[in-house]
């Protein structure tokens, strides 16, 4: 089965990686294509939906619980029935409750063939049993199938008691079912996050999200208005809209890293019909916003321009996607920038 | 025609999200000045610039590009390309200038976003 083989060959704990990557949503992709991706670029590490699931399910999430057992005074004739009415291919064999062996449809071939129909299966059986415990991982049992190539192992609770039986099938039965409840989950996340304004009754609706900007933060720069971008899609908002804010909250945030002394913070206050952003510091201060407010003029030292900043087009993009904008400035005190997208 | 094909035209180098070569490219701009790239570029167009800190990420992100061609040999910080990588914005790098890159982006049909 191709799902196991890929799946036992596999790389560190993903737990180890997963907060590396910081993904809040790992992506569907097959091991081929990650692989790929590794080839060709210093891509990070990346945990798949379904490598994150198989260390995360326990084998007693997964497993069939009601076990279908022989006894090894049993004859063959008398397994030959029991598979063929529950229609298994093997089954385990316990002596006083104890699980002493394991007995398939090959051994019952072979028995057969040697005219041995009436002998027992305690003579028959494998009594070196591999079996997997209840609380380990599905990746464990993924690695003991792929190791072993056994059709199915009995499942032991840590004193030893047979538990339940677990068949590669049920493994991937229990990984499905739990992708399902997942993207069940999400969808779900996803209907609430974007009926927040008709769920929620008042007579006025807003959510209010703050963002702290650093100064001279050059690496960061771009992450509040990625982080407004991405809630507001979250909740809906037209596409034209959030491209329409994403580009003034960006310039915004630029202004803030760039001219400011200490940083400021970007507000945004979501409506229903329409986004308010207010970007405020604390200094330096234009001296002139009307002249700030030209196209290509720039404060900018040559160093910020050489890394295509201080274009001198900031509050001009800032103001052509805005429906309104008003600027203050006091020098010595700080900068209010407001503006208002409708949604 | 995606961005792996443009990438394999134009023997560009993928430094980082390799899985995102699929995306269709809409049209391209070129310009060093992020606040140009802001108010001109488009949704799966590909930016050719020279600059590459990681700011360059931040615009693609936001901007929705398809990726970021570096020009001129310039070679992103590990910085940028962390980002890249896991923002999931294509990096492809040359040795060639951006007016040679622009001629040959143009030669396969691409439009600049005018």
């Amino acid at each position: 089965m191709i799902i196991s083989l890929h799946l036992a060959t596999h790389q560190p704990d993903p737990r180890r990686v997963s907060f590396l990557g910081k993904r809040t949503n790992p992506k569907m992709v097959t091991k081929g294509q990650a692989d790929k991706a590794a080839a060709i670029s210093r891509a990070p590490l990346e945990v798949t939906k379904l490598q994150e699931l198989v260390y995360e399910l326990k084998v007693e999430q997964v497993m069939t619980r009601k076990v279908i057992t022989v006894s090894p005074d049993d004859s063959m004739r008398h397994l030959k029935e029991v598979l063929r009415v529950n229609r298994i291919s093997g089954a385990p064999v316990l002596h006083d409750g104890e699980l002493v062996g394991i007995i398939t449809i090959e051994d019952l071939i072979k028995t057969l063939e040697l005219g041995e129909i009436d002998a027992s299966v305690g003579k028959k059986m494998t009594t070196e049993t591999q079996t997997v415990f209840a609380d380990e991982t599905a990746i464990q049992a993924v690695n003991k199938f792929a190791h072993f190539r056994f059709g199915r192992l009995p499942v032991v609770n840590r004193q030893g008691k047979l538990v339940g039986i677990l068949t590669q099938g049920d493994i991937v039965r229990g990984l499905l079912r739990q992708l399902e409840v997942d993207y069940h989950e999400e969808e779900i996340h996803r209907y609430r996050a974007s009926h927040i304004f008709e769920d929620i009754v008042s007579d006025q609706t807003g959510l209010i999200l703050r963002y702290k900007v650093q100064a001279q933060d050059f690496v960061h720069c771009g992450e509040a208005a990625s982080n407004l971008k991405r809630a507001l899609e979250r909740l809906g908002a037209k596409p034209a809209a959030v491209r329409r804010i994403a580009v003034a909250s960006y310039e915004a945030e630029t202004n803030l890293v760039l001219h400011t002394t200490k940083g400021g913070e970007i507000i945004a206050e979501v409506h229903p019909e329409k986004i308010r952003i207010v970007a405020v510091d604390n200094g330096p201060g234009i001296p002139d916003t009307e002249q700030a407010m030209q196209p290509g003029y720039s404060t900018a030292s040559d160093w910020i321009r050489e890394l295509g900043f201080g274009a001198g087009m900031g509050l001009n993009n800032i103001q052509a996607c805005a429906d309104e904008m008003h600027l203050e400035s006091k020098v010595g005190v700080g900068t209010r920038l407001e503006i208002v997208i409708k949604l | 025609m995606t961005l792996g094909e443009v990438a394999n035209r134009l023997s560009l180098s993928v430094q980082t999200a390799g899985e995102k070569l699929e995306t269709e490219v809409t049209g391209g701009y070129a310009s060093d000045l992020l606040s140009c790239v802001m108010a001109k570029a488009r949704k799966g167009n590909v930016w050719v610039t020279l600059q590459c800190h990681p700011n360059i990420v931040a615009v693609a992100v936001l901007l929705e590009l398809a990726g970021v061609i570096v020009t001129q040999g310039m070679s992103p910080d590990a910085a940028t390309l962390q980002k890249a990588d896991e923002e999931g914005i294509p990096l492809l790098t040359t040795a060639h200038t951006t007016f040679t890159v622009v001629g040959q982006l143009t030669q396969l049909g691409i439009q600049g976003t005018e």
